[in-house]
């Protein structure tokens, strides 16, 4: 039995603002996007019948539930980092295909930059005997700039990835940046800008990561029979998959991997199209490695081939393989769990609704999401009628 | 590196000198930190697989054996990557300081600090031999770190 086209997403939007919001808390932020996106939609609150989220502390979907005031049929409060809400879209597409819900609202809302005061190592989880408290924190392994680069830095060894292509991405997605006014970073950057900044954690330079702000995102599912019954035309979910493969890094047989070998294996086989059909590509960048790693994973080029491909501004504004056109976290706005602002960014170039940076004609859009440390991947493929 | 003793000058301190997080032992991975303290690297060996594994369980993650034993390791492995952090990661650490995912030659990675060296993208590669180094961080944790071999 497969989910292709079984649901569509109607409703999506973020917060009123995004970027530094000092007075909202994160469960403020995901009211105000659930209520954005229901409004998108033409839903009322009184409809929704099933809640997915993740990161608000607790029982996340039941929180949220008592604060918007819902009696749910249907909860899921799966917590994959920032590919959660990717994985949320196939969960809601199984569970109104199996008939235990029929409107399903996914949010999320994180204060990543006027709450970062109250994170801690390893993202607030204080269990001390857990295997990254005893074999990753008391070497200085903590946020994922500390990790990631590790993952990066054997990539560059074992395929000869660059530092200029790396930045590639950087200014690629910066480009796409400039063309969105509520992007946070639009200023000119160059790759000369990028390879002169200063280290994060090597190989990693301060453009080489995403931004660190506050935003909250929503979106509403419901089935294929009431697709066509909202304000905007459907989004179809062709093509979904999820998978993680470890938590840290030490559980990776090879650290250049990522699920998204498997996650988007599973999406092209639902959705029955090839690479060559996508029209636009919308991954997850926590840093321009992310975004590289994933495409070889997701197969638009050969493994350790990344490099290469994004060079000569490819997946810039005007190259042959648009990607994260709203300017990515790196450029856009990165709360922490982003994906949720990937899939809006696909839904609305699939609407035709992106402005200057609408890619013509997009019909099919891809999405991948990356939580943890690379550790868990969400792929939908998502079409226009 | 504050505090993180190399072989050269190697240093004891008392727990409330010690300002970095310290490993919590559970029960699934005392033996390992009992061994640590004694300057010994034991690991957990799978005898279904005749492999070892890491991070230590009770179990084999390869093929779910309960039939584990301790084995020591030889110490000595090559750097499989690294990263230089220049912002303190993890509350006190001391920028900039190296961290390493080390294969060791029996097989498991052991994620660590690569100390002994300059923390520079001109001295450290990927695939150098490394051993390991004890860092004695309190009278109950000691700390395997690792250092370039000769």
């Amino acid at each position: 039995m497969s989910l292709k086209q079984k649901v569509a997403i109607v409703g999506a939007d973020e917060t009123d603002r995004i970027g530094i919001i000092p007075d909202a808390t994160p469960i403020m932020l995901h009211a105000e996007a659930a209520r954005n996106a229901l409004r998108d939609a033409g839903i009322e609150k009184s409809e929704v019948d099933a809640v997915l989220t993740c990161g608000i502390s607790g029982m996340a979907s039941t929180q949220l539930c008592e604060y918007l005031g819902i009696i749910p049929k249907y909860t899921d409060s799966t917590m994959t980092g920032g590919s959660s809400f990717e994985i949320h879209v196939e969960h809601a597409a199984a569970a109104i295909n199996a008939g235990l819900c029929s409107v399903a609202l996914i949010t999320h809302g994180e204060t990543g930059h006027s709450g970062r005061m109250r994170r801690g190592p390893r993202g607030g989880f204080f269990d001390p005997t857990l295997p990254a408290m005893q074999f990753e924190v008391p070497f200085g392994v903590g946020g994922a700039p500390s990790a990631y680069c590790m993952a990066a830095m054997r990539h560059m060894h074992q395929y000869g990835t660059t530092s200029e292509q790396l930045a590639e991405i950087a200014v690629a997605t910066r480009k796409w940046a400039q063309l969105n006014p509520r992007a946070m970073m639009r200023d000119d950057l160059t790759i000369e800008d990028v390879l002169s900044s200063r280290w994060i954690a090597y190989p990693f330079h301060v453009y080489d990561c995403c931004l660190v702000t506050d935003a909250g995102g929503a979106v509403v599912v419901v089935g294929a029979e009431r697709a066509r019954d909202f304000k905007k035309k459907p989004v179809w979910v062709l093509g979904s998959g999820e998978a993680s493969t470890h938590q840290s890094l030490l559980g990776m047989d090879d650290i250049t991997t990522t699920p998204a070998r498997y996650s988007g294996k599973a999406a092209f086989e639902m959705a029955g199209v090839t690479h060559d059909d996508i029209d636009v590509v919308e991954v997850y960048d926590s840093f321009t490695y992310t975004a590289l790693v994933t495409l070889e994973e997701l197969g638009f080029c050969a493994k350790g081939e990344g490099g290469p491909f994004v060079s000569g501004q490819r997946t810039a504004p005007g190259g042959d393989f648009p990607m994260n056109t709203n300017g990515g976290g790196l450029s856009y706005t990165h709360p922490g769990m982003y994906g949720m602002f990937i899939l809006i960014e696909a839904v609305r170039q699939l609407r035709g609704e992106c402005g200057a940076r609408q890619v013509p004609d997009a019909r099919l859009a891809l999405v991948n999401g990356t939580g943890g440390t690379l550790s868990a991947t969400g792929t939908l493929i998502l079409g226009a009628d | 590196m504050a505090a993180c003793g190399g072989a050269s000058h190697k240093v004891t301190l008392v727990m409330s000198d010690y300002a970095k997080p310290l490993p919590s032992p559970s029960p699934d991975t005392q033996p390992f930190w009992d061994a640590c303290k004694r300057h010994e690297l034991s690991l957990p060996y799978c005898r279904a697989c005749a492999r070892f594994f890491f991070y230590p369980r009770r179990f084999c993650p390869r093929c779910f054996s309960w039939d584990i034993d301790w084995r020591a390791c030889s110490g000595r492995g090559t750097l499989y990557t690294f990263a230089i952090q220049y912002r303190p990661q993890v509350p006190g650490f001391t920028p900039p300081y190296v961290t390493a995912i080390v294969q060791l030659e029996e097989g498991p990675r052991l994620l660590t600090n690569l100390v002994g060296i300059e923390p520079s993208p001109e001295t450290i590669r990927c695939d150098m031999p490394v051993e390991v180094t004890w860092e004695d961080a309190t009278d109950e944790i000691t700390l395997p770190l690792f250092r370039p071999a000769p």
